[in-house]
């Protein structure tokens, strides 16, 4: 199964309920085949993007949709052959598994050999094969996520649109079907929008991810560009822990509650040796490790130490006026008030200006 | 709010509820607390006191019933008895029954005819609206939901005086059934009209309209494949409801009847008015061979007062996947 993929253009789409921007005006490409996640918290605007891509919503006027060449801007979602699934799936109780997945093939008369042919492979496609006469409401919760991908694939969308699909699903699952949605969205090479508050689903299948706040776009970047350089502190803190040193600077050496940090790379450039007063860095919990104090750049006191398994998540008080964030491998065995020392990789450091 | 609304948000808090409970009888399950703590015991009566107890309730409740159904009952036989004064020695005979059929044909006839008229007109006027009440998430809906109300909280004399006002002088129109069809439209649609708009809104048609369109479905090929077989059990629940309660209306009726567009409640309190208590009795029997089909079905159908649906939707997307 493959399918013709289009690249969809979004100029100047803003939208306003009831007197109240909730989209400001957002230019937007997404390649064809190209899987793009929008992420961010709820009311960012993520889903009302969806929506104007659907077709569920129209944009304020100025605004254009376009699929390829095609402007389908006036379009209601019924004439724009978009496959959607929703948060709460939306399957049709009043028909079986086969029913709703032929129900976009039912709708445009395409002929009953077909049909067959065509809801066969998108149940095996599935693993939905056994399921094909049960009625929705015996299924569990990832099978109505299956049928609900099924039904949108089934009639060859131009464009596949996601809304939260894994929300409703408990966290192991959730794993699982990313994994699975991740191979079948790079094997079909269908144009994806994805849209989630969850920002490792974002990571595992977005080709690119849209990150988005209060109606507008953040920054728009790979999953590696939003993790390590992100645009600005609002992606930053959004994406990943991220730990908040408040000090000084001077000559290029930036000075806070438990020691000093010799400035190099994009935050040198922030802070430039000239430059000198109250300055900020950011870094993120995997990126220091653990010396002994007399050697070390920040000394500090184990607040907390979380076992996790694989890693050990301790607390650090004392090392900046915040409390401190720090990962370091599940083995190594710490006790609450033992005075700690923490280097910082120097390239790991992020700045804004 | 009246009951079918009513009934929806019971509904809705029920199900977010029992998501609560389910995880708070977990956390009890699993907190070490619930194993060690003193499991307070039920006080344990002697067990003669509770045989005394519980024949002392069961002798309460069959009396209680007892005093609701003897008068049904004797109502019943005294409608097949040659005399009710002589009692039951007088013998049993269908001869009233007979007497009823042959004197209150017309009212009979008249009654059917009533209910289906209104039975087609608030299907035609209630289901649309019930479908838009559900929809439309706006104040002026709400509004017109109150408003619907009115007719039941009215009093029917009220309601059969200002038709009777405004409408009475149309004689042509005032003379015929079609002037208790209108008494009894204004009486059942809202009953309609809350039971489709119940069970639109517990079924969530907006997102699966939503969900139809996108696979290409137009308005009217929504509508004949997704809202009305998702929509039809409240649709039956409302038709049997109008129809039980056009059946049985009285009150309105009494006021808009005239001696030619007379119904079965009317004739029954004609009947026992004006004819021997065999007569009333054996027309009471008809009443209720009509009524009581329809009832039981509105019971099997699981149709609450005020023609809420209490069906039991099976909804939970949390729910473990076992094959993966």
């Amino acid at each position: 199964m493959k399918f013709d993929s289009i690249p969809i253009t979004l100029q100047h789409c803003a939208k306003t309920f009831r007197g109240q921007r909730v989209l400001e005006p957002l230019d937007l490409k997404i390649g064809a085949g190209e899987t793009l996640v929008l992420l961010g918290p709820s009311g960012c605007g993520k889903t009302t993007t969806l929506r104007l891509i659907a077709g569920l919503e129209t944009p304020d006027a100025g605004g254009t949709v376009h699929f390829g060449a095609d402007d389908v801007t006036a379009h209601p979602i019924e004439r724009r052959q978009v496959g959607m699934v929703f948060q709460s799936y939306a399957l049709f109780p009043n028909l079986n598994v086969r029913g709703n997945i032929a129900y976009g093939l039912r709708i445009k008369h395409v002929d009953a050999r077909t049909q067959q042919a065509r809801v066969g492979e998108l149940l095996e496609l599935m693993q939905l094969s056994v399921h094909a006469d049960k009625p929705i409401s015996e299924l569990s919760g990832g099978q109505r996520q299956r049928v609900a991908l099924a039904r949108a694939l089934a009639p060859h969308p131009r464009v596949l649109l996601l809304d939260e699909p894994l929300t409703a699903l408990d966290a192991k699952l959730r794993d699982t079907l990313r994994t699975e949605m991740n191979t079948l969205l790079r094997g079909l090479g269908v144009t994806t929008v994805y849209v989630t508050h969850d920002q490792s689903e974002a990571m595992a299948l977005g080709d690119r991810i849209v990150v988005m706040s209060a109606g507008r776009i953040e920054q728009i970047g790979t999953a590696r560009d939003i993790y390590y350089r992100p645009g600005n502190r609002t992606v930053a803190q959004f994406i990943g822990t991220l730990n908040r040193l408040d000090g000084a600077v001077r000559d290029g050496v930036f000075s806070t509650l438990g020691g000093s940090v010799p400035l190099s790379g994009a935050a040198h450039a922030i802070y430039p040796d000239a430059r000198c007063g109250r300055a900020e860095l950011f870094f993120r919990p995997e990126d220091a490790s653990l010396t002994t104090p007399d050697q070390a750049q920040l000394q500090g006191v184990v607040e907390t130490a979380q076992f996790l398994g694989e890693r050990t998540r301790l607390r650090i008080a004392g090392a900046a006026p915040d409390t401190l964030t720090i990962d370091v491998a599940g083995h190594i065995e710490l006790s609450c008030g033992m005075p700690v020392g923490l280097n910082l990789r120097p390239d790991a450091l992020l700045a804004f200006a | 709010m009246g009951r079918a609304g009513r009934g929806t948000q019971f509904d809705r808090a029920g199900r977010g509820s029992r998501g609560i409970s389910n995880a708070m009888i977990k956390n009890t399950m699993t907190s070490p607390l619930s194993t060690t703590a003193p499991i307070a015991r039920p006080i344990r009566l002697h067990q003669p006191m509770r045989f005394w107890i519980t024949l002392l309730q069961a002798l309460l409740t069959a009396l209680l019933c007892a005093f609701l159904i003897v008068p049904m009952v004797m109502s019943v036989l005294a409608g097949l008895t040659v005399n009710y004064f002589r009692g039951l020695s007088s013998g049993l005979t269908l001869h009233w029954i007979g007497t009823v059929l042959s004197t209150y044909s017309d009212s009979v006839l008249a009654s059917l005819y009533v209910a289906a008229a209104t039975l087609a007109i608030t299907l035609l006027t209630g289901v649309p609206a019930g479908y838009a009440l559900a929809r439309s998430q706006t104040r002026l809906s709400r509004l017109i939901e109150e408003m619907l109300v009115l007719p039941i909280a009215v009093p029917g004399l009220a309601s059969a005086l200002a038709i009777l006002a405004i409408y009475g002088g149309f004689s042509v129109f005032r003379n015929s059934l079609w002037f208790i069809v209108v008494g009894h439209v204004v009486f059942t649609l809202p009953f309609m009209v809350r039971s489709v708009a119940a069970v639109c809104a517990s079924v969530d048609l907006r997102t699966l309209e939503e969900g139809a369109a996108s696979l290409g479905a137009s308005f009217v090929q929504r509508c004949l494949t997704i809202v009305l077989p998702n929509a039809w059990p409240g649709v039956l629940a409302g038709a049997l409801t109008v129809v039980t309660l056009s059946l049985g209306e009285f009150n309105l009726t009494w006021m808009l009847h005239t001696p030619d567009t007379k119904t079965l409640p009317v004739g029954l309190a004609d009947a026992y008015a004006s004819m021997r208590i065999e007569i009333g009795s054996a027309y009471t029997i008809i009443f209720f061979a009509i009524t009581m089909p329809l009832l039981i079905a509105m019971q099997m159908l699981g149709v609450g007062p005020g023609g809420t649906v209490n069906r039991k939707l099976e909804r939970n997307p949390r729910a473990e996947d076992p094959t993966s």
